[in-house]
């Protein structure tokens, strides 16, 4: 038995280690492919080279993410069948047929259309290479559609019956595809990428701004990342807040959780700011709490009765520190990500926007806030479901598969050591071209193997033949 | 047995066809991976990366379809055979990762290119010996008790398995390297040109050395290939695999420069079709059919109807960026 309890908590590791790592991908490459598409749209539309370079410095950084994204995607595939073996047999006639509908839908359109958005802009019209563009960009956008759905499922399933054999088997395809959390989760997590993706933008442009206020490139993107991020703070907090009052109808010991309240209270509950959730004694230790505010919160009413942890079975609570922690993470960088939205509202009110450089600095800090709050959120959320990984349906302790300790164990540490090796130095490279700033002229993904140099000569000799293959779109432009 | 026409038989062959569609086109990429070492760096790794940089992720999604439809089609099978090849499966899910970055990151890095060729190299080969090895632990049967694996985590491994495992890295090289024979020209096809005879050779090889031992795993198998009148069509198998080495090394010699590619794919359909013979009915051998592993016909039915309209439309546009880019890669681009 103890034997099986490790390979449990290895399994949930290495699941925990594997999808917080993979979303950070996508929660970028989501934001980025529509970017592109945008970029790439306004340069046909204005003809000005300043939106062609953008799209060509930002299309080499959504290569390496989403390259990175798709690697560390298809692991998680494979890992519900060879960690959670139970759980898919059960959910496999519910959760499969979504997944599938996702690689049918979306990860094909992708791939098959990324290589011509990547390496085809010599190859096809420019309307059909904006039109690949935005394949990529619609793909991102159905494949976030279908895992969330198929999340939502797991939080608050529906449209299902179970059969002889412990199946979920499904009775309403609208039911299980529009779970009750589903719309919510869609439209707090895509407006998640969203701004993820602005404020890394933004920041890059800050950082180049810091250095030369008059580069056309960062200064462009600068103005529309903040526009992204004045416009979409706010609207994601509204989301947030519907997202929670959702949660709160269909999860409550998911809310009770994230608000630290162990105990019920009939006559307003406080909302703590800060304090240190004690699951064994059931309080929040050196609590420090708005009296009555989280019945404002969820209730719009001071004095509404809200109940605590006390109503559930212990057997049944989520780990609180956890929920409480990340939830608070992922609000207080909410309200960080509003303040610099409307701070950048200001400045370009006042004519300062690029050369404010307390906002300049502010933006850079905030650059990384959007994953950071992502993967906050995403453990709230995921931590908060527990101990079931279909809600009050399926344990995640009954979900695992028939595995011995050491081969998860081995296998988690091989996940950790690949990780950290692959994705810094993929995270390495991208800084790198973050580092350089835009600038007229920008090289294609293809032609950065090859030294810098002006467009359009072909590579002089003496250069690294094995380079100069790379440099398909010489050819066009010369 | 229920008809061929139902709904667990349909799926049987989507995901048979999804399998294939991933050999096929992950298998050339996996190849040229596996081929590195005997490029030269320069001019012919780089050539040889080009002419499948922009294709190979569309490949791999193949792979996504063969395992979120198991999931979908057959969850009891999924839920069986992946815990029961785990290691493996491990292995080449962290291979796939080492060559899929590889792509990017060699381009990125000049400094450390001959890491990042290394990990091209190494992730292709582990991921096609992690793959084969999944196939013949698969086909030397699981031990499955109730409705999970009862087996240990070092079961997969075996002389067979590892036989399987080493013939599909040979039959992926010779993929690899009849896909440069069509993509390529001057030296470099030259050199793929010798390689192509001993790859061929090897990879006739593995299938007969996999298809004379496969019939002895288990006594269903025997039944399947020798018995009465079955066999009149079993037979056609061998006689077929005869036909198309013949053919392979006439091309060769007469330097047709897409005919190696296109018998090397005979050969991996031709083994496919030996592995349904086999195996047919049951997912897991001996102990789960496909009617048992299906699931309820409302799933089946409802990405029946997705796959029906989606999988045409997919092949077309995967067809349309093959065709952009068409013709030989070279360092003046693909003309």
């Amino acid at each position: 038995m103890l034997e099986n309890v490790d390979a449990l908590l290895l399994s949930r590791l290495q699941f925990a280690f594997t999808v917080s790592f993979h979303f950070i991908f996508p929660a970028f490459s989501i934001g980025l492919a529509s970017y592109l598409a945008v970029l790439e749209g306004l340069w046909l539309w204005t003809g000005r080279a300043v939106f062609l370079n953008l799209f060509r410095y930002w299309l080499k950084i959504f290569a390496l993410t989403f390259g990175m994204g798709v690697v560390s995607g298809i692991v998680l595939t494979y890992q519900f069948g060879t960690n959670w073996s139970v759980f898919s047999d059960r959910t496999g006639p519910i959760l499969g047929p979504l997944m599938a509908y996702e690689v049918l839908t979306a990860f094909f359109l992708e791939a098959g259309f990324l290589g011509v958005m990547l390496f085809g802009m010599n190859r096809v019209g420019k309307g059909l290479h904006l039109g690949a563009t935005i394949a990529v960009a619609v793909g991102t956008f159905i494949s976030a559609f279908w895992i969330l759905s198929a999340n939502s499922w797991m939080q608050t399933p529906s449209g299902f019956s179970t059969n002889e054999v412990g199946q979920f088997t499904p009775e309403s395809w609208l039911g299980i595809i529009f779970s009750p959390s589903f719309p919510y989760r869609l439209v707090h997590t895509v407006m998640a990428a969203y701004l993820t993706t602005a404020l890394a933008v933004g920041a890059v442009g800050a950082w180049h701004l810091l250095r030369d206020p008059a580069n056309e490139g960062a200064r462009t993107m600068f103005s529309m990342a903040m526009w992204m991020a004045a416009v979409v703070a706010p609207l994601q907090i509204l989301a947030g807040d519907l997202h929670g009052l959702n949660t709160l109808e269909h999860q409550p010991a998911k809310v009770m959780a994230m608000e630290g309240h162990f105990v019920s209270h009939p006559e307003g509950a406080p909302f703590y700011l800060f304090g240190l959730p004690n699951q064994e004694a059931a309080r929040v230790d050196y609590a420090i709490a708005i009296p009555k505010a989280s019945s404002l919160i969820l209730k719009h009413d001071l004095n509404a009765p809200i109940d605590g942890l006390d109503t559930v079975d212990r057997a049944d609570w989520p780990v609180v520190p956890i929920v409480f922690w990340a939830f608070r993470i992922m609000v207080g960088l909410g309200f960080l990500m509003l303040a610099l939205g409307l701070l950048s509202l200001v400045a370009r009110w006042r004519g300062r926007l690029y050369d404010w450089r307390p906002l300049l600095r502010f933006a850079l800090v905030m650059g990384p806030s959007g994953f950071v709050s992502v993967i906050a959120g995403w453990v709230t959320t995921e931590v908060g479901r527990q101990p079931f990984t279909v809600y009050r349906m399926v344990r995640t302790a009954e979900s695992v598969s028939p595995l011995d300790a050491p081969a998860v164990g081995t296998s988690f540490l091989a996940f950790i050591a690949v990780y950290f090796v692959i994705f810094g130095a993929g995270t390495a490279y991208i800084l790198r071209l973050m580092a350089q700033p835009p600038k007229p002229g920008e090289e294609e993904p293809e032609d950065q193997a090859q030294p810098v140099r002006a467009a359009g000569i072909t590579p002089a000799p003496g250069v690294d033949p094995g380079r100069a293959i790379r440099g398909r779109g010489a050819e066009a432009r010369t | 047995m229920t008809g061929l026409a139902d709904l667990q038989t349909i799926w049987a062959f989507i995901i048979a066809f999804a399998i294939f569609a991933y050999v096929v086109m992950d298998g050339f990429d996996l190849g040229i991976g596996i081929l590195f070492p005997f490029f030269r760096p320069g001019t012919e790794r780089d050539t040889a990366m080009n002419s499948v940089a922009p294709v190979w992720d569309g490949n791999e999604t193949w792979l996504v379809l063969g395992g979120g439809g198991l999931m979908a089609a057959f969850p009891l099978a999924y839920a069986i055979i992946l815990p029961a090849l785990y290691a493996p499966l491990i292995a080449m899910l962290l291979a796939l990762i080492f060559r899929g970055v590889a792509f990017e990151f060699r381009w990125r890095d000049p400094a450390h290119r001959r890491f990042w060729d290394i990990s091209f190299i190494f992730g292709s080969t582990v991921a096609a010996l992690a793959q084969g090895i999944t196939l013949g632990a698969l086909l030397q049967g699981i031990a499955v008790e109730g409705r999970s694996y009862a087996g240990g985590w070092w079961d997969w491994l075996s002389p067979f398995s590892i036989l399987v495992g080493v013939s599909l890295v040979v039959g992926y090289a010779l993929l690899g390297t009849t896909w440069l024979i069509m993509k390529t020209e001057g030296e470099l096809q030259e050199h793929c040109y010798r390689l192509a005879w001993w790859l061929g050779a090897g990879t006739v090889a593995g299938i007969a050395a996999v298809s004379a031992a496969t019939p002895f795993l288990q006594a269903a198998y025997y039944e399947h290939w020798f018995s009465w009148p079955q066999v009149l069509f079993t037979a056609q198998v061998p006689l077929l695999v005869i036909i198309a080495t013949v053919v392979f090394f006439v091309s060769l010699r007469r330097r047709w420069e897409y005919w190696p590619f296109l018998i090397a794919l005979a050969f991996f359909a031709l083994g496919l079709m030996g592995l349904g013979i086999s195996m047919y009915p049951y997912v897991v051998p001996e102990a789960v059919t496909i009617w048992d592993a299906a699931a309820p016909d409302s799933s089946l039915i409802f990405m029946l109807i997705g796959a029906g309209i989606l999988i045409p439309i997919i092949l077309t546009y995967t067809g349309y960026a093959y065709w952009i880019f068409r013709g030989k890669t070279g360092h003046e681009g693909y003309h």
